[in-house]
This record gives structure tokens, sequence and C-alpha cells, in this order.
């Protein structure tokens, strides 16, 4: 509609110098932000079919990058990771943050300062939680070893150097980090819940969890799909905090996709098959991300249609 | 449900909501306490544990002190380095932002929505997808392991989160007041400087904040695109823990990492509201 200003009159040479600062201050920022994420994508894709390694060459060699970095046991075990660590991580940091944002809408006393609390990991860098929580779980320094100096010797929490338990650790830290983000959605979400909904459940004699059970949760819906997409979208490209928690480690037990991209580009020199394991990730990415997009689309059509 | 009551239900909520606020904070506690204690206290127990007295002097060796890399400056170089990374970048992609934000929205140019679409896919595509093209394009424009290659870098992806805050904020000003200053003869500055930047405050302060404490507490590129002596702090950390594994030294690598994680908690402290709106912001997108 304001189109109409612009283009009543087509714009004199002279009016286009005049007015040239506008246009730079318009789209130069805009095209190097939109060229860049084109461009680096398109980038990123073909060096994943070239035979690439020390540096980008030319040269195409299909699929065999992404074969063979599918067939590595490096990539199987942080897939099997990301799925493992993903669901459980994406669940109870949920459960983590429905829960506390429930308690916290009960009208207590000190809810600012709760919420604060919930929510401060956010403000701090994955680095830090991961260098602070390997202390924590390490056994010889950490909670373990707290517990053998206070006398209970059989107290055993190894999980940070057990292969089978290692991810956990992630898991562990990864809700702590996160779990207040959830809640701030939730409890934004039953903050507003009509109030007349809620009233009209009580006088129907609904107690306090039937109606929270029957009534309140399930406006919850559309938040919880945004939360759990969001989750998801940190949980695929973890870096900062497994590097600093783990590092991978024990041996590769807790190898993550986007520590396999950083391993074949910067440490193994093998640029093809790191842009290949890049590329898979933004392929788990947009089986997260589609699938979420059509459902907006279609609640917004509905919206409009309603 | 919500009634003010203290029946036995009420204290079961506040000992739930008391115990996880413990669970909470508890990881920021040992570390400020292990901060203030010698190495060898630590050494000798655990972790966790209470100061036998007050050793201030971790941080005076973990601001300026002890070995990163065979450099013994401390901290303190490495937070110049975030500094000089994250001031820049954080007041470049705002500005911007604010401004392309303003053009999408209520400036309106052919193609507008078609930009602003790819842009905010900015939000979504990962950092590895980018990581080997900005390699590429930093060493050809000479600005790799430089903090200016990491400012470029965060300035311009920077961009799709603040353009998105800026659009979303501005497109609640009513049209009219746009096209009533255009008639009058006001152009696309003047409408910003005198129009939407007086309005604008919440939603600078918003962006300001999440800029901040995003490129604060980046890793991934600082650690891929400096060595050495151009690392941001994060990187440095992690250079940090790796240097001295094996002669642990728990009190100065605490209060390193207090000082770390220092301004961005400052900055949520300071700025809580708009710290959570930023964070459900960037949720509704």
């Amino acid at each position: 509609m304001t189109d109409a200003v612009s283009t009543a009159t087509r714009p004199a040479a002279s009016d286009m110098v005049r007015r040239l600062p506008e246009y730079l201050m318009i789209w130069v920022p805009l095209l190097l932000s939109a060229a860049h994420l084109i461009s680096f994508s398109i980038w990123t894709i073909w060096i994943s079919f070239t035979p690439s390694t020390l540096v980008p060459v030319t040269g195409w060699v299909g699929l065999r990058n992404y074969t063979s970095v599918l067939a590595s046991r490096n990539w199987q075990i942080a897939f099997d990771n990301l799925l493992l660590f993903g669901s459980a991580f994406v669940l109870l940091s949920l459960i983590t943050g429905l829960l506390l944002a429930i308690l916290l809408d009960q009208r207590i006393r000190g809810e600012n300062v709760l919420r604060s609390i919930f929510l401060y990991p956010l403000a701090v860098s994955f680095v830090v939680t991961g260098t602070v929580w390997s202390w924590l779980l390490n056994p010889g320094i950490g909670i373990e070893k707290l517990a053998h100096d206070l006398g209970w010797a059989s107290f055993h929490f190894d999980w940070l150097v057990n292969r089978d338990m290692a991810i956990w650790t992630i898991v562990i830290a990864a809700i702590w980090q996160s779990s207040g983000f959830a809640m701030a959605l939730f409890l934004a979400g039953l903050r507003s819940v009509d109030a007349d909904i809620i009233k009209a459940a009580q006088i129907d004699g609904a107690g306090p969890i039937r109606t929270y059970w029957r009534v309140i949760l399930p406006t919850l819906w559309p938040i919880t799909i945004t939360v759990v997409v969001i989750q998801l979208q940190f949980a695929i490209s973890a870096f900062d905090l497994v590097r600093a928690l783990t590092n991978g480690g024990p041996g590769i037990a807790t190898q993550l996709p986007a520590l396999v991209v950083y391993d074949l580009m910067f440490q193994r020199s093998q640029l093809g098959r790191g842009a290949a394991a890049a590329v898979l990730m933004l392929l788990i990415l947009l089986a997260v991300l589609l699938p979420y997009a059509a459902w907006r689309y279609v609640q917004r059509r509905q919206a409009t249609h309603a | 449900m919500r009634d003010r009551s203290f029946a036995p239900s009420r204290i079961l909520i506040y000992l739930v909501v008391t115990l996880f606020a413990a669970a909470y904070l508890a990881p920021l506690v040992v570390v400020v306490l292990n901060s203030l204690r010698t190495n060898e206290e630590i050494a000798q127990g655990s972790m966790i544990g209470w100061p036998q007295h007050l050793a201030w002097s971790n941080y005076a060796l973990a601001w300026s002190g002890f070995c990163v890399a065979e450099t013994c400056a401390g901290i303190r170089p490495y937070m110049l380095n975030s500094a000089l990374i994250t001031i820049p970048a954080t007041i470049f992609s705002t500005m911007l932002g604010a401004v392309a934000g303003y053009a999408v929205s209520l400036w309106r140019f052919r193609g507008d929505s078609w930009i602003y679409g790819i842009v905010t896919l900015g939000l979504f595509l990962p950092q590895q997808m980018r990581l080997l093209p900005w390699t590429f394009v930093l060493r050809d424009i000479g600005l790799i392991n430089t903090l200016s290659g990491l400012v470029l870098i965060h300035t311009i992806q920077g961009l799709s989160f603040t353009v998105l805050f800026c659009r979303n904020y501005y497109v609640a000003i009513p049209h009219e007041l746009i096209r009533a200053a255009r008639i009058d003869g006001a152009g696309f500055f003047r409408i910003f400087w005198r129009i939407i930047l007086p309005l604008s405050s919440p939603i600078l302060i918003v962006t300001v904040i999440w800029q901040f404490t995003h490129i604060w507490n980046e890793f991934l590129y600082g650690v891929t695109f400096t060595t050495g002596q151009q690392q941001p702090v994060t990187a440095a950390l992690i250079a940090l823990s790796a240097a001295i594994a094996d002669i642990p030294q728990h009190g100065v690598q605490s209060a390193a990492v207090i000082i770390a994680a220092l301004p961005t908690l400052l900055i949520y402290l300071l700025g809580g509201r708009y710290f959570v709106r930023g964070l459900t912001a960037g949720a509704v997108k």
C-alpha cells in the first residue's frame, strides 16, 4: 500500500542520486546478510561434492563424501548420541520448565527472585556452564569426592568418565542451562489463559489438579511445540557445551554432529567431508523445522479464517 | 487453586520451589566459593567446600598472572579482546538492524518482504554451514585472526536477529504517522531520527542486551578464526583448562570463570526484564 507513494512517479536520475544514501543504508546491510546466507549455503553444499581436503578444489565426487561420513563410526556415534541427547534433553527440560512455571503461577511470594534464579543460567556462556559442570561431575574433585569426604564411601557418581553414561552429563548441564527458557514461555502462556475458563471449571467442581490437566494445559500446546522446536535446534547444533564439558569423550562416547564437523574441517583437514557433515546437520535441522513451518502456516490460516 | 492460605499443599509448593532454586544456584555458589579457596585447599578436599580463609589472590592471578599457552598475562588480554569484539559488533548490528527493520516495516520498498524473509532464515542456518566460507572470505580480505574479522562476522550474522526484533516492534507503529510525515516532505532519515528513534528505546535495549550476551558468549567462531593472543575469553577459558590440566589450579580457574561470566551476568541483573523479552521475542519468530 505504501508503494503508491514511492512509485507514483518514476524517479528522475537526479532524484536517484539525492536518495542514494537512503538506498545504500537500506540495501547494503540487508543484501550483505541475505547474500551471505544464500551464497555461504551454496558454497558449503558445493564443497561437500568436491574432493577437497586441505584446501577447496574443484572436481566432483558425487555423494562419496556423504557416504564416507555416514559410514564413519564417528558420525554414527554422534547421530545416536544426538537422538538420545535431543530427546532426553527436550523432554526433561519441558517437564522441568512446565513444573517450574506451574509452581511460580501459584501466587507465591518472591516470584520475581525465583524467576531470576531459574533464568540466570541463560545469561552465562555454554563454555562456563560446561567448565563448571565438568568440575562438579568429575568423580575425583566433584560431588562424588564430597560424598566420600563426608563419609559415604560407597557413593558412586562417575558418569563423566563412564562411556555409557557420559552423554547424560551433557543432558544434565543442558537442562540446568536452558530449562528456564521453557519456564519463561510456559509462564507467559499460563498467565494468558482466560480467567473465565478457569472460573467456569471451578464452578463445575473441578479441583486444582483436574483444572490444570483438563483446562489449562491443553491451551499450552502451541507453546509446547515452539519450545520443543527451539530446544531441538539447540540440541542439533550443540557444540560449546560438549566441548567444555567432555570434549566428546571419554574416547568418542559423547561425540555430537557439530563436533564431527569441526573435527573434519579443522583438525583432519577433510574439507569435503566436513562440509558434507555440515549439510547433514542442516538436513537433520530441516527435518525438524519444515514440519514446524508447515504447522505454523496451517495455524495462521486457521486463525485468519476463523 | 490460587489462594494465599498456608495449607500443607502451599508448604509443599514452597519446599519444591526452594529445592529447585538451590539446585540452580548451587553451581554458581560452588564456583564463587572456590574462587576464594587456595588451590591446595581444593586439592586436599573437593570442589565443594567452604573457604578456610579468603584467598583473594586468586582473582589477581586470574586477572593478570597465570599462563595460557606461554603468555603469562592472565585473563585480562582476552577480556579486552572480547570487549573489543562485542561492543562494536553490538552497536553496529543494532544500528543497522534498527534502520533495516524500519525500512522493511514502515518505509516499505519493492522486494522488502522477500529480502526480510531471507534475512530471517539466518536464525535457523547452523553456524557449521558458514564456517568454511567465512574462513575463505576472512583470509581473502586479510581479516583472519583479527578482532575486526569477528566484529564483521557478528555484525552481519547479528542482523538476522536485530532486523527481526526491530521489524516486529516497528510494525505496531501506525502507518498513518509515516504517511503524514512523508506528505509533509520528510525523507527516510528524517522520519527515522524524528519519529522512529524516539519511540525505539525499549526495543533497542532488548536488542543490545541480546546481541551483547550472544556475542560475548560465542565460542565457535572465536576458536575457529583466532588463535593465541587474539582469542576471545570463551576460547581462552578452554585453552586455560587444557593448559593446566596437569597441575590443576581450580581456585584460580574458578576466579577466571567468574570474571569471564561477570559482564553478561551483570547485564542480566540490571536488565533482566529486557533479557527475558528478547528470549520470548526470539522464540515467536
